[in-house]
Parts: C-alpha cells; sequence; structure tokens
C-alpha cells in the first residue's frame, strides 16, 4: 500500500475515495469516515452507531486490487479506494435485483412505498426490473402484537432490527434462524410470535427495518404517497439513516 | 449410538432435556443427544433446552434451523442418509440407490414414513469417497454399497434390527494408504514430538516450526510459526487451540485417515502450539459426519491423560497444564471455515465473521486463539520431532513438505496419497491407475477443474493449492453434471449471511440445472459467467468466493459441454409453462389434452 514515486503524498489519516481525499480517525471504517465527510456509499444493512454488519454487499468498495466491505474495514492512511464506478454500481444493481426476487416485493401494495431504503437503492442504482426469476418464496406474516406487525415476505435479512434491538433497546427482540435461502427472522419468544416478545412501539427495532417487514400499526399513510421521503429526495443525498431518525421521532402517540 | 430398539418416550420432556445438557455444556451436543433420543427437535424441545442452559430461545431455534443433522419434524427411527457427492454419493454404475431403497422401503426421500420406522434423504459428501457409494444409518456409515447391499439394508430396516446386529463387515471404514511420505511413512510415538519441545525448549520450538516452512493444510498456506507466534503476543485472558477437523470439502476423506490412525501425532501437534501459546484448553471440531470416530478418539485423549500427556503438568514440567475437548459439528460445510468453526464452537450459527480481527487476536469467547487443520498439527509434532531441515527437504521453495491427497473418482487405487509438494498431476494419475482422464478437480469443488492439457501442473502453493481432495472424472463421465452437482452443494451449504452467496449460489444452480436439463440458451450461459463473477468477487467468506470457481473453470476450459446442451431456440422461457399450470388443472380436476400445452 506504499504510494509510488509518481503518487501524492497523503497527510497522515487521509485516504482517497473516487481521487477524493477523505479525512479519518483512527478506529474508523471507510463507511464512517465516508458517511462523515459526506460521501455516498451505497449500504442497506449498515446503520451509524450499530455493529457494522457486512452482509447487503452493496457497500462493497475496491481498494487497489482487492475489494472489502466498506461498513466492516477500517480506514487505512494513503488507500486509494473506488466506490462510485460503473462496474461497482452494476454489481451493486445486481444484488439489489437479487433481494427484490429473493422476497416478495410488491412496491404498489406495500405501505412503506416512497419510505423504502431498498425501493430507493433500486431507483438510484438505475433498476428498472427484477431481472431474474422470482423465488416466490413462502414467508410467514406475524401480526400478533398489538401495535407492530412484521411481514417477513420483504424481510432482506440485514438484521438491523436484531442489532438494534441487543444494541439499543437492551433486549434481544429477533434472531435469523435457518441457513442460505432459508435463512428467515425469527422472533425469541417462546411462540415465536411478536405477541410474545417484549417488543414496544418505542424500541428502535419497531423502526429501524430499512424495508417494510416491520411496520408500525395504525398509521399507514399517514404521510400520502408522493411526499414521502424518497419522493422528495435521492437516497444519496440523505442516506437511511435520516429517514429512521425521523422515523423514530413520528411515533410518540 | 443405537436408537433404534428404544421403546416410546415415557419420561417427561424435562427430565430428557435435563439429562442431554448434564452429558456436555455445548448447546450443539445436547441438541444431538436429543435429536437422537427424541427424533426431532420440537418447539417445546427447543423451549426446555433454552430453559435449561439459560439461552436466549432464538438462539436455540436459530442453531436447530441452522445445522442439517438436526430436525424440527421427526425422522425415522432408521434415519439413511445417502452422499450425494460425486465420489461417494449414490449415483454409482447407472443405478440410482437412493433410489432403489426408497421404492423398496415405500418411502419418499425427504419424508419419514407413516409408521414412523424410516426416513431416507440425501446429505454433502461424507468423505468415504475411496470405498463407494456411501450413506449414515443413525449417524454411522456404511459403505462399498450397491445395490445388493441395499436390499439387505431394507430388509434389515423392515424388520427392525437393532443396528448393533447388522454385519460389522458393512461398517469397516478402510484408510486405504496408497502412498506414504513424511507423515504417514514415519511412525510416530505418543509423546516423542513433546520430549523433544521440552528439551529444545518451546521458544526454540516455535522457531523450529517457523524455520520448517509449515504452511496450513486447510488449503489456504498461511505459515503455521507466524500464526502461533501472532497468537502468543496477543493479550488476552486465556488463550485456545482449535483443531479444524471439519472436513468438509466434497472428495476429501484425509483427516478421517489421519484421525482413524495418526491422531496421536495431532493432539500433539494441539499440545505443541499450546506449550508455544499458552493455552490451557484446545478443541477438536469434528465433523458431524465423522461422529463415528468419537469412541476411539475419547479413548485416546483418556491414555494421553493417563500417561501424563495432558492434563496438568504435562511430562513433568510444571504449569505445562493443558487438555483437549473434542466438539462434534452436525452438518454444515461452512464450519470449516475458521471463524464460522469458533462461533459454531459457541453454540451459534456457523456464520463467518468479519475479519479484521482475525482469531489469532479475537478467536473463540473473543481470546486469542490458534485455529489449525488436522494435517497441520501432524505436520507440526514431526516437526518438532525430527528438525526443520528434515521437513523442509521435502517439496519446494514455497512448499515446505508434503502433501496428503485424497484421491477419488475413476481411478483403479482410490485412496491416501502422500507426495512432496511439486509433484505433477500427470504423476498422480499414474499412480492411481486413472487412464483416458478426462479431467480433474483439485481441491473439491471449491477448487479448480483442470483439463487434461494442464496435467504438467504441479501441486503447491507456487502454482495448485490445494486442501487435499483429488478428483479423476474419466471420459464417461458427464461434466455438467458434476458442475451442476457442485453448484447444489453450495447452494446448500451457504449460510446465507450474504446476499451474493445466498441469492447467487440459488441463481446459480438454477441456471445450471435448465442449461442442464436441455432448457438453456447462450443467455443462460452468459447469465452464469456474470453471475458466477459477481459471486466470486462479492461474496463475505470463502465459501462463497469459491463457489462459482468451477462453473467458471468448466466454462473457461471445456465450453463445449455447455454448449452442446443449449436449446436451439433461443427464446426459451424461464420456467416449465406445462408445468405452471398443474396446479390449474388440479384445481378443475382436469387433465384432458385441451389442458395441456402441446
Amino acid at each position: 500500500m506504499s504510494a509510488g514515486a509518481n503518487q501524492p503524498e497523503f497527510s497522515p489519516n487521509t485516504f482517497t475515495m473516487d481521487g477524493i481525499e477523505i479525512p479519518f480517525k483512527d478506529g474508523q471504517t471507510l463507511m464512517d469516515a465516508a458517511l462523515a465527510a459526506g460521501v455516498y456509499i451505497p449500504h442497506l444493512c449498515h446503520h451509524p452507531g450499530l455493529t457494522p454488519h457486512g452482509s447487503c454487499k452493496l457497500c462493497m468498495v475496491d481498494i487497489g486490487s482487492g475489494r472489502a466491505s466498506s461498513c466492516t474495514t477500517p480506514a487505512v492512511a494513503g488507500q486509494q479506494v473506488s466506490n462510485n464506478t460503473p462496474a461497482l454500481n452494476e454489481a451493486r444493481r445486481t444484488l439489489t435485483q437479487m433481494l427484490f426476487i429473493e422476497g416478495n416485493h410488491l412496491c404498489p401494495s406495500c405501505e412503506k412505498t416512497g419510505n423504502c431504503t431498498l425501493q430507493a437503492m433500486a431507483y438510484h442504482l438505475g433498476m428498472l426490473e427484477g431481472h431474474f426469476p422470482q423465488f416466490f418464496q413462502r414467508r410467514e406474516v406475524d401480526a400478533s402484537h398489538s401495535t407492530v406487525m412484521l411481514d417477513r415476505d420483504r424481510c432482506i435479512l440485514c438484521e438491523l432490527c436484531v442489532r438494534a434491538s441487543r444494541e439499543v433497546d437492551g433486549k434481544n427482540v429477533f434472531a435469523v434462524a435457518g441457513r442460505g435461502i432459508t435463512a428467515r427472522l425469527i422472533v425469541n419468544s417462546p411462540s415465536g410470535k411478536l405477541a410474545d416478545s417484549d417488543l414496544e412501539i418505542d424500541d428502535l427495532a419497531a423502526h429501524i427495518c430499512p424495508v417494510g417487514a416491520i411496520l408500525i400499526k395504525a398509521h399507514a399513510y399517514e404521510i400520502p404517497i408522493g411526499w414521502r421521503t424518497f419522493d422528495l429526495r435521492q437516497i444519496d443525498e440523505i442516506g437511511p439513516e435520516k429517514v429512521i431518525q425521523a422515523r423514530v421521532g413520528h411515533t410518540d402517540d | 449410538m443405537n436408537s433404534v430398539g428404544r421403546t416410546e418416550r415415557t419420561e417427561p420432556l424435562n427430565v430428557t432435556v435435563a439429562g442431554a445438557c448434564a452429558q456436555s455444556r455445548h448447546l450443539l451436543e445436547v441438541l444431538c443427544i436429543l435429536q437422537q433420543q427424541l427424533l426431532h427437535l420440537s418447539d417445546q424441545t427447543v423451549c426446555a433446552v433454552s430453559e435449561h442452559l439459560g439461552l436466549p430461545v432464538g438462539q436455540v431455534e436459530s442453531v436447530v434451523e441452522f445445522y442439517s443433522f438436526l430436525y424440527k419434524t421427526p425422522r425415522g427411527k432408521y434415519h439413511i442418509l445417502f452422499s450425494n457427492c460425486p465420489s461417494c454419493g449414490f449415483r454409482q454404475d447407472g443405478r440410482n440407490l437412493l433410489h432403489v431403497l426408497c421404492d423398496r422401503l415405500h418411502v419418499v426421500a425427504g419424508e419419514t414414513r407413516a409408521d414412523g420406522l424410516v426416513s431416507v434423504d440425501e446429505t454433502s459428501c461424507i468423505g468415504m469417497c475411496d470405498q463407494g457409494a456411501a450413506l449414515l444409518v443413525n449417524g454411522i456409515p456404511i459403505t462399498r454399497l450397491d445395490s445388493v447391499k441395499i436390499m439387505r439394508v431394507a430388509e434389515r430396516v423392515e424388520t427392525e434390527v437393532a443396528l448393533s446386529d447388522w454385519p460389522a463387515e458393512w461398517f469397516r471404514v478402510e484408510d486405504n494408504i496408497r502412498r506414504s511420505g513424511l507423515l504417514l511413512k514415519n511412525g510416530f510415538a505418543a509423546g516423542a514430538g513433546i520430549r523433544a519441545a521440552l528439551a529444545r525448549g518451546f521458544d526454540a520450538t516455535l522457531a523450529e516450526i517457523t524455520r520448517s516452512g509449515l504452511r496450513g493444510r486447510g488449503g489456504a498456506g498461511f505459515s503455521a510459526g507466524i500464526k502461533w507466534a501472532l497468537c502468543r503476543e496477543a493479550q488476552g485472558t486465556a488463550h485456545y487451540v482449535l483443531c479444524n477437523a471439519d472436513e468438509g470439502e466434497p472428495g476429501t476423506f484425509k483427516d478421517r485417515v489421519l484421525l482413524h490412525s495418526h491422531a496421536d501425532a495431532v493432539f500433539e501437534g494441539m499440545t505443541l502450539c499450546a506449550a508455544v501459546i499458552g493455552a490451557k484448553q484446545g478443541f477438536l471440531y469434528l465433523r458431524g459426519e465423522y461422529r463415528y470416530l468419537l469412541p476411539q478418539l475419547q479413548t485416546m485423549l483418556t491414555h494421553r491423560r493417563e500417561v501424563g500427556l495432558l492434563g496438568n503438568h504435562i511430562l513433568g514440567q510444571r504449569g505445562f497444564d493443558f487438555d483437549i475437548e473434542i466438539v462434534v459439528g452436525a452438518g454444515a460445510y461452512i464450519c470449516g471455515e475458521e471463524s464460522a468453526l469458533i462461533e459454531s464452537l459457541e453454540g451459534k450459527r456457523g456464520v463467518p465473521r468479519n475479519r479484521p480481527p482475525f482469531p489469532v487476536t479475537h478467536g473463540y469467547l473473543g481470546q486469542p486463539t490458534v485455529v489449525n487443520n488436522v494435517e497441520t498439527f501432524a505436520a507440526a509434532a514431526h516437526i518438532s520431532l525430527r528438525s526443520s531441515a528434515w521437513f523442509r527437504a521435502a517439496g519446494t521453495e514455497k512448499s515446505m513438505g508434503s502433501k496428503i491427497l485424497s484421491v477419488s473418482g475413476d481411478c483403479s487405487a482410490p485412496g491416501i496419497y502422500e507426495y512432496p509438494f511439486g509433484v505433477t498431476m500427470r504423476q498422480v494419475l499414474d499412480d492411481c491407475g486413472a487412464r483416458d482422464v478426462q479431467a480433474v478437480q483439485i481441491g473439491g469443488p471449491s477448487g479448480t477443474l483442470i483439463g487434461s492439457a494442464e496435467f504438467h501442473r504441479t501441486l503447491g502453493f507456487e502454482d495448485l493449492p490445494t486442501g487435499g481432495s483429488f478428483m479423476v472424472f474419466g471420459h464417461e463421465r458427464d461434466l455438467l453434471a458434476m458442475i451442476v452437482n457442485f453448484a447444489h452443494f453450495f447452494a446448500h451449504e451457504s449460510c446465507g449471511f450474504c446476499t451474493p452467496c445466498r441469492v447467487g449460489t440459488t441463481l446459480l444452480k438454477n441456471g445450471l440445472d435448465r442449461i442442464a436439463n436441455g432448457h438453456g440458451t447462450q443467455y443462460d450461459v452468459d447469465e452464469m459467467k456474470r453471475l458466477g463473477i459477481l459471486v466470486k468477487q462479492r461474496s463475505h467468506c470463502g465459501l462463497g468466493q469459491t463457489a462459482a470457481n468451477s462453473v467458471l473453470d468448466c466454462l473457461h476450459r471445456f465450453p463445449h459441454v455447455f454448449e452442446q446442451r443449449l436449446a436451439q431456440d433461443s427464446h426459451e422461457p424461464c420456467f416449465d409453462l406445462d408445468a405452471a399450470l398443474e396446479e390449474a388443472r388440479r384445481i378443475t380436476h382436469r387433465d384432458d389434452a385441451a389442458a395441456h400445452l402441446d
């Protein structure tokens, strides 16, 4: 990773991303540093403050000839990182298509439309169709809870809810069970139902879902379609983080 | 070992669960014991285990659903799993032995017969590739299967003969050591490696291991000496030694033989590592398919404790305390990945961790941990006994010593072959009696597919690194069927953590099925290539990063095996239109000609 003779000199704690110099603090990941510098790296499973996961792989960047998930890779001075390149964005588009066809994402009938990070990501990456044949997996809906509902059809296994519950809410409501294409979100309660868990409407885990898998009951369509977050702004302008912050703020009922 | 003949459970569930929890402190082992006793792990069992062990019910459930040998619905009293590997799989000499048994027992593959007596299914390679088609009955391997033996198995199942009364000969597993080198030729007296290390000093022993150039034998080839040194320097409240005996790569069985006939060297290598890094506790993670080796390995550990080679003050050396525990897996190839193995050992799903940090600093329970392959530990023990110079005398500049190969497939003498690194493929093929060879799959499905034009290539880190699998495909083999087999394997074994591997391995599987079934077009072939590269480049761990190797290799070296299977029409629908009408026909009670497409 040493800079060659013709390379520019780097100040101690910066790396370059697509030619832009980005400062970082010791221990920061590429994602942390990029977000702090206002540079957007597409991501679905990352949320500042939660343990990085590295599973959606949308934040993959190229470092020299190597590849890494920017949310889990520590920044190193002098690194030359490629992020917003046609090849990476094509890979990201394919990964987004994979997430669409793996689950059952019917945007027009989903309450989350317009507020959905996956949908916004698809628009951002210029995805026009699912491309691959749908898997049409049968997935269980859990409407047992009084205020929160879980529709696994839309789950993308990002585990944001799993981490939010453990790391912020101080609970342990969710887990992922199984493996491969049959991996599924489960509820950590004797019956496996949300109603028997200690999930409460004010928990971050109830609001952090980037898609329409975890929805708050009795608040549907409070914001009309056309006026929703991603109807007004592109995902790379704000990132999903601010959407979630706004959402948590909205639920004091 | 044998649950057959057990009467219906009469004791309350929580007594059974308490009994299992008393037998092991490892969640996976508790669940395996209960699976054997109860034939499945119901929601009630999951809750009871969670209560007894004080673990979240979600954790227990997530583990039950992760491992292939744990079931939510009851299996038969005789639970039979055929290997589906190309070498020890159920397709032998044009016959499908799994179908033969299912037909004879009137059971549907994957389901349990209505009377609860028997269930039959397939499983990933069980490591018996040098002894014909093989199956596991209640976890115990039966090798050298043919349709005659299948009929006799069926008879014993139907008449409920206890496994202990089945012919002992059926359960014999041969070593089949065909060529011995450094490790297999030289005898190893228990304790000899430790005595040499005590005489030399542990610092000097580490230096000797490093000087030997020993690299990890699992395939990745990281320097064992450097790994041990890094772990020794790492701060922690405890250090651990893990032996990776989760030999799951289809076509690999050398660890089975090392553990069966050379386990002293393996345990001794672990003990030496413990001395170097300052570990008090070691684990050998044994793949579930090799559970039949457990009693013998336990006996050996007991013996080593008795003669002062394990336990406190090993060989009288004050403060040299170390013991080894064996933990058995439950059917998950991914647990051969070192960080997934650690997760599994901690009672979780076998999902590979993000790295850094690496296990040498943050491994088992977050503490500094060395994970090495069975063969690496055996080699380390020999090096301690005989010196680094002895080891370096064999092999090449970057690949010191020897490599034990598991040779299987279309050859007259499948078995274990130990060569100095640098041996050519041609030499191995000549020695194992392989004639008329079309291709060799080196290093298993995750390795490299090589055609006859390149048989001059050499095995070693300079050219073709390998964990040891060497599958020979003769000209009669349908190469595409092999690639399809491997694609199914990876889709089945993907842990599901990252998008490219979870979804991509299933898309590869579906696409290759389509091509193999004659419905593929050039578009599908191009898609396989595009997908393969994505899965290889963007996956989280070694499983995904290698899952597309065989399809990409085959596209590169044997493009005709795809081309000759393609449909002539360039507009093949992506699904079977007629089959898609089946549900409509069923609902409308129609099956006439007009209800079918042409």
